[in-house]
Formats: structure tokens, sequence, C-alpha cells
């Protein structure tokens, strides 16, 4: 038994090792993040959107990325796992292009949505019990 | 390190005796866990084919009652077509061509002991089968099952004083759901077997292709189903908590729906297909004894097919109230899309072509699916043309067209797979007389079936009708004698389908025992015992060549399995 | 009980190279992209279509959003350093390491209850409109996957704190830093965009 779990082991640290001989500083790592989340949140007080949306959104990406790089080593995985990744979001944005023209539309030249078209979409006012259905 | 793993088999191979229970219900054998998807599923396809016995009764003979039902009633009537489609595509197709094949193959056919997860595996069936309680349950609820169609759009699916169906909306997206989940679980498996645990000497292109097919199709579907898992959330919530997803009076929209159902729906037709045409592959070069004739070729096109496939699904929404300009583009990449199908085909005929051919029941059913797949793909053509689709969207041409693409993928091809590796799987050959009977009742049954509903399609039959007594000019004799043809033709089919129960069950119990290769095959899972034990194989084989060296020239066997070292 | 005597030879096989279990979370993830995708996609059609959906996104509270996200990438950082531990066959120090990502996770579930018990307050329910509907669903979606994770790697933890499986303290790993992703975007598109 105690065989097998040290033969799985070595199996799994083996290639480990030989990946994994220097790591980040995983605290570094960490603090950068921290300061980046700070800049994403004091962005928009500047109050200029095209500043809010980089700080937001781009940021966000350069987050993703550092987690994706340096805690989840996507970096030293074979290629092929990269590749899977980026499929799949390249999928997403497919499914966007096919269906934001229509879901993003108020009104065809048969039909429209009348909530959308009278912008009668609009948050309830706090503090009072607000009616679930219609 | 061999020597090691050798034993390592052995030793599983030595199991204490365990109960019944444990041995069928509890095990985490591969192949144990194929039966039991293979026989849930084919269990289905007889409660979806009486659905389909049922409202056919009603279609050509309305108001009569049906023997085993009586009375079809509205209601009756769409919550019958509802089911049968819902329960051919998830609860047949899908259990019997990936996950039952899939799993007894992949193993075998590479090599290996199992899958890599053999407890997930099991876990995976177990969700399935919950799926399968949870479906009929929504028979059983207030209001009985869900009957808005299989492709659920809102606002009949999402409003409960709509559709009448409340808790069965509900139950029936639950099933789905709970199918999704399985079938993820099922792919990782699939996949991360194939891709890893292939025998030592197996490169890339020494897989077979049914192996490539099942893997890719897992792919697929692992990749389209997620938008639609969102959206079965989403649509749940707009049942039971009032939210307003695709409601368009409080800022939803119902297209939205649409695009998240066919952003998986389309894929999936492909998840279905790859595995059909992956089995005839395999069948073709065994009773050919030739060569697949481009085995890349054969490979890029399921690529190429599996990365289109996302790029074509709005042809099911041309008449839906989509951007027009939208159209133009799905109807090209639409069109496209048919090319790597057609060189596939291509491909096969090219196989067939000066080889020595033997018409044994699989191979029958292997040419019989080319012949009537290539008709459900020709016919697609012209649906795929968004100003065709105007006229031919929602009536009988598009279900005649998907019948012909869908019978042969889950129909013909299940029974091309069954009777091919019944001698594998159950050590005992299946009776090729009665496997002939069963064949040409059933393909002349399907295609008298069928080809009356491309000609009622075109004079204008609307689908999902009731009562076509209410559409006077659909009223006409002509029409009405082609509808009761076709459902005549499927009671004939039906009746069939008993040759092939009665041969299946006898052969089990009673056939003669299969050899170890009675089809003189390549393939590893021809090297294993009949049926294989667990563990498959005392000691895992080792590959030297591809699947597919048949006739090859100056040897004295027409075949040269893969292992063999010289 | 460990798995490792009933485990076929086909799971220590690595074709590939890559080990099995790491092959699998990576497929995991890939359709996980496309779940939260396809929701996330619909959301920002929305957003993106009128400004009414926009206002209503006015009333989340950034701070909080901000704070779960230190929360989330804390645990993060907590997990790979458990993986770190475990390479170096540190299996106690991998099993407390875990237990400070689960300590995170849990936290993040907690602020979010008391975060949603005052939004319901005050009257942004689920059906209020659809703002709130995605907000609830998605935020909703990836704490049940925080919940899943933190409960699978407490099963993980117990088995690494007697140097067992210690290969699979970097797969919950993996599976925590993408649902950490997750949310690194869901925080600007809830509470930031506005």
């Amino acid at each position: 038994m105690a065989d097998h779990a040290s033969h799985d082991h070595d199996h799994g640290a083996g290639d480990a090792h030989a990946e994994h001989t220097h790591h980040p500083n995983y605290v570094r790592i960490w603090a950068v993040l921290l300061v980046l989340l700070v800049v994403s949140v004091l962005g928009p007080m500047v109050g200029i959107k095209a500043v809010t949306l980089i700080t937001a959104f781009g940021i966000a990406i350069v987050k993703a990325y550092l987690v994706a790089k340096n805690f989840m080593h996507l970096d030293l995985a074979p290629k092929l796992v990269a590749y899977i990744v980026v499929t799949m979001v390249v999928f997403m944005v497919l499914f966007f292009a096919g269906a934001a023209p229509d879901v993003m539309e108020s009104h065809g030249s048969n039909w429209e949505k009348p909530s959308w078209v009278a912008g009668t979409v609009h948050a309830p006012e706090p503090g009072g019990a607000h009616e679930e259905h219609h | 390190m061999v020597v090691q793993h050798a034993e390592h088999a052995h030793e599983h191979g030595g199991h204490a005796q365990q109960s019944w229970f444990r041995t069928y219900m509890l095990s985490t054998d591969h192949k144990i866990i194929c039966f039991q998807y293979m026989f849930t599923g084919m269990a289905l396809a007889l409660v979806a084919g009486f659905f389909s016995y049922v409202f056919r009764m009603q279609m050509a003979f309305p108001g009569m009652n049906v023997p085993g039902w009586g009375l079809v009633t509205p209601a009756d009537y769409n919550m019958l077509v509802t089911n049968h489609g819902a329960i051919m595509i998830f609860w047949v197709a899908m259990p019997v061509l990936i996950a039952a094949f899939g799993n007894y193959l992949i193993p075998l056919m590479i090599g290996a002991d199992d899958m890599v997860f053999p407890r997930i595996n099991r876990l995976s069936y177990q969700i399935f089968l919950l799926s399968v309680v949870v479906l009929f349950v929504s028979f059983f609820v207030d209001g009985g099952g869900f009957a808005g169609a299989w492709t659920m759009y809102p606002p009949l699916m999402a409003k409960a004083e709509y559709s009448l169906t409340g808790t069965g909306s509900s139950v029936f997206l639950l099933a789905v759901a709970l199918e999704f989940v399985a079938f993820l679980l099922g792919g990782i498996n699939f996949v991360t077997t194939a891709m890893n645990a292939r025998a030592p000497g197996m490169k890339l292109y020494d897989i077979p292709i049914v192996v490539w097919m099942i893997v890719i199709a897992s792919i697929l579907f692992m990749a389209s189903v997620g938008p639609l898992i969102a959206g079965a959330i989403m649509m749940l919530f707009d049942q039971q908590l009032g939210t307003a997803f695709f409601d368009p009076n409080r800022g939803g929209d119902p297209i939205l729906w649409q695009h998240l159902f066919w952003f998986f729906g389309h894929p999936e037709v492909y998840v279905v297909l790859l595995p059909a045409i992956g089995i005839t592959a395999e069948i073709i070069t065994v009773f050919s004894r030739k060569k697949l004739f481009a085995y890349k070729t054969v490979l890029n096109t399921a690529i190429g097919t599996g990365v289109l496939s996302f790029t074509v699904w709005a042809h099911h929404q041309f008449v839906a109230g989509i951007d027009p300009r939208m159209a133009n583009i799905f109807t090209v990449t639409t069109l496209i899309i048919s090319i790597p199908i057609a060189e596939m085909m291509f491909v096969y005929i090219a196989t067939l072509y000066g080889g020595s051919i033997t018409l044994a029941t699989p191979m029958l059913w292997a040419l019989g699916f080319i012949a009537t797949f290539l008709i459900g793909g020709v016919t697609g053509i012209f649906l795929g043309a968004s100003g065709a689709d105007i006229y031919l969207h929602d009536t009988y041409f598009v279900l005649a067209h998907f019948h012909y693409t869908f019978f042969p993928i889950a129909i013909i091809g299940t029974y091309a797979g069954v009777t091919y590796w019944f001698p594998k799987m159950f050590g005992k050959m299946m009776n090729d007389t009665l496997g002939k009977v069963h064949f040409w009742g059933t393909f002349i049954g399907f295609n008298c079936i069928f080809i009356p509903l491309f000609f009622t399609g075109m004079l204008g039959d609307h689908r999902r009708i009731f009562d076509y007594t209410n559409f006077p000019e659909l009223s006409t004799p002509m029409l009405e004698g082609l509808r009761a043809f076709a459902t005549i033709s499927l009671l004939v089919m039906l009746g069939f389908q008993l040759v092939f129960i009665y041969n299946f069950v006898t052969s089990l119990l009673w056939g003669p025992k299969a050899e170890l290769n009675p089809w003189r095959a390549n393939t590893l899972e021809w090297t294993a015992a009949s049926p294989p034990p667990h563990g498959n194989w005392a000691v895992l084989p080792t590959v030297h060549r591809g699947p597919y060296e048949y006739s090859v020239p100056d040897r004295k066997e027409d075949f040269w399995p893969q292992n063999a070292p010289s | 009980m460990s798995a490792a005597s009933t485990r076929p030879i086909a799971t220590t096989r690595s074709t590939t190279g890559m080990p099995t279990g790491r092959l699998a979370v990576w497929w995991i993830i890939a359709s996980e992209i496309v779940i939260f995708g396809g929701l996330l996609g619909s959301y920002v059609m929305h957003r993106l279509a009128h400004d009414a959906f926009a206002a209503a996104a006015a009333h989340t509270n950034t701070w909080i959003g901000a704070f779960n996200t230190f929360v989330l990438l804390t645990s993060s950082l907590f997990a790979v350093l458990a993986h770190k531990a475990a390479e170096e066959h540190d299996g106690k120090k991998a099993a407390r390491f875990l237990v400070y990502t689960m300590a995170g996770g849990i936290t993040f579930l907690v602020v979010k209850a008391f975060e949603w018990t005052h939004e319901i307050q005050l009257g942004y329910t689920i059906s209020s409109n659809t703002f709130w509907s995605f907000y609830y669903t998605a935020a909703g979606i990836h704490a049940a996957h925080v919940l899943a994770g933190v409960i699978i790697m407490g099963i993980i933890a117990l088995e690494a704190r007697k140097n067992l499986e210690l290969q699979r303290v970097e797969l919950i790993g993996l599976y925590w830093h993408f649902v950490d992703v997750v949310w690194i975007f869901l925080f600007p598109l809830l509470y930031i965009a506005k």
C-alpha cells in the first residue's frame, strides 16, 4: 500500500521536480495582484470612462494572466493546454458575435421588445417591499 | 517494469467472489458500464419508439382510439412528440453511441486495462440513471410531462400559464441538466484516457478511427454544452423564481434562449454523428479487407467539421426574426460544412472500391448508413440555404431530413456496432440470417416511412400538427394516403425490431461460442478473450503498426494485427 | 482508504507527458470556461445594449466586492503554497495551507451571504430586473463552485495530512485558481462597470 503511494508519488512528483525547479516568489505575485486590485477600484473614481474600462477590464486580463502563468503554471504545461483554453475563449467570442446582433436589438421590422424600447428596465426604489411579479 | 505491471494486472484479475449486485450494479469495469448505458439506452429507445407509434397513428387516422394508449388529445400529442425527440437524442443516441461504445472500445482499442478514472466512470452512469428517473417522474407530476418541443423555446417553456405543465417543464429541464453533467464527467474520462493511456508504440495515427471520433465528439460536447447549461439555469429561474431572462416584456429576450440552445444544438448533431461514422470506418475496412483509403483525411475532416460546427448554429433560426445579415453568414458556413462530411463519404466509397467485400450483417448496416446518411446530408443543403428555408422551415421536409441523418446515426449506427462487436462483448455469435432479415425489414421500412414525408413536407404539411383535418388544404386524398403509408411502414418496421430482440436474446443465451477474432480484424480488442476478463489482458499489448493493414502485399494473411511483432 | 491499490495501470500511463489528473482538471476547466462564458456573454450583451441596465448596476457595493476579491486572491496564494509543500513531500504543511485556502473560501461565502441579505432587504431581489437576475445567477453559480471547491479541498486535505495522494493538492489548487479567475472577471463586470 505504502509502496503504491510512493510509486504514484514519484510519477507525479518526478515530473513536477523536473518542471518546478524554480518557483516564482508567490508572495510577490500576490502583492502585485493586490496592487492591481487597488488600482482597479480607484480607476472609476477618476470619472473618465476610458480609464474605468482600462483599469477594470484591462487589469482583470492582466490579473488572470498572472494567476494562470504563476499559480496555475500554464507556461510549464504542454502548449496543447494553452491552445485548449484559448480555443474555448474563441468559441465564447464566436457565440457573442452570433447572438449579440439579435439580443442587443430592441426592435426589428416586425417586432419590438416593449421594456427595452420604453426603457422601463429600472432599479426598484430601495427600502420598500418590492412586488416580485409584475 | 513491464513484468511488475503484468503481475499487477493479474492480481486485479483475481478478485474475491463478489455478489451479483456488486459485480453488475456497482462495477467500475468499463465493459460493465458500457452494458449499463447500452441497455438503458435501448430500453428508452423502446419507450420513444412507442411514443412515435402512438402519434403517427393519430396523424394517419385522426381521432382513433390507439391500441395501447387510447384517444390522443392535443396535449398528449405534444407531450409524445416532445419526449420522442428528447429521449431519442439525449437518452438513446448519446448513451449508446458515445457512452456505451466509447466505454467499451476506448480502453480495449488503445490497449489499456480500464478507463483512467473508473470510479468517476461509475458515477457518470449513476448520474445518467438519475436523469432517466427524473425524466420519468416528469410524466407523472401534476399537468403531465413537458410538451413544448425538445427545443424548449420560451415563452412556452418559461411560463406555466402557456405550457400548462408548470412542474413537468422544470422536472424535464432538471433531467436534461443531469444528463449533461453525466456526459461531461464521462467525456473527460474518454478524452484523458485516449490521450494518456495508450499502449506503448501506439502513436497518434495508429489510433483506430472510431476512438478518434468518440474523443473528438466528447471534446465537441464539452466545448458546446456550456452556454446551454447557463441557459438552462436561466430558464429554470424564469420558471420558478420570476426572473425575466427570456421575457421581452421585462427586459429579457426569447431569441437569447434560441442562440444558447442552438449554439450547443448544432455541434450536438456532430457529437452523435462522429461515433457512427467511426463505427462505419471500422466495419468497412474489415469487411472489404482493405486499408482505409485516407486515414489522415478522415481525421482532418472530422476535426474540421468539429470546428466548423460552431459556426453554423443559427440556420435553425432563419425565420425566427434574426438579423437577415446574420442569416446570410450562416447560410455560407452551413453550405461549407457539407464539404468535409462529403469528403468523408467519398473516402469511404474509395475504401470499398476494389475491396474483397463480404456482405455480413454488420457490413450491410455500414453500407446502409452510408446510403441513407447521403440522402440526409444532401437534403440538408436545401435547408441550409436561407431562401429555400423560408418555405421549408417547420414542414415535414425538415423532419424527413433530420430523420435521414439521425436514424442512420442512432439506429443504423447502433445496429452496425452491436452486430459487429457482439462476439467480443458477449462471447457468442449472432445469427447472420436473422440479422439480414432484420436489416432489410428495418432499412426498407425506414425509407418507406420518410421518403413520403419529404413530399408531404414540400406540399405543405406543417410540423407539430395534431390533426390535419383542421387544415382542409392538407387533407387531400394524396396527402392523407402518404401519411397513412408512412404510418403503416412504421408499424412494419417496428415489427421487424422483434427479430433483432429475438436474435439478441437467443444468441446471448444459446448462440455458438465466439472465437477470439471471428472477423479477422486488426484492432487490439480482438486479441483479448471473448468476452475480455476484468483488466482485459493478462499482459497488456504493445503496438507495432496502424489499425488498417489489410491485404498487405507479400503477406500470407490478409490482415496484420496491430500488436503482432512482425 | 487509498485508491492506489485498485487503480488501473491506465491511470499511471502518461503518453502526453502530463500526469493524467492534471490533464483531466484542465479539461474540466475548459468546459467550465464555456459555461461561465455563455452566462457572462449574455450578461455583457444586455449590459452594452442599454443604459438602464447600467443604472441598475450602480447599487452593488464595490467595497464588499473588492474585499471578496482580496479574500480569493489570498486564498489562491495559500493554494499554490500548498502545492509547493506537496511537491516537497510535506503533507502536513500542504494540508495546513489547504485549510487556509478553505478558510478564504468560507469567508468569501459568509461575506456574500451578508451582502445578499442586505441587498434583498433593500428590495433588490433576483426578480427585480434583469441586471439583478444576472447578478444573483452569475455570482450564485460562482459561489456554488466555491462551495464545491471547499468541500473537495477538505477531503483532499484530510488525505494529504497523512501524506497520501499528495498529487491531488495541485489538482484542487488548479480548480481553485480557475474559480479565482472567474471572480477576477465577475468583479469588474458586476461591481465596477457603472
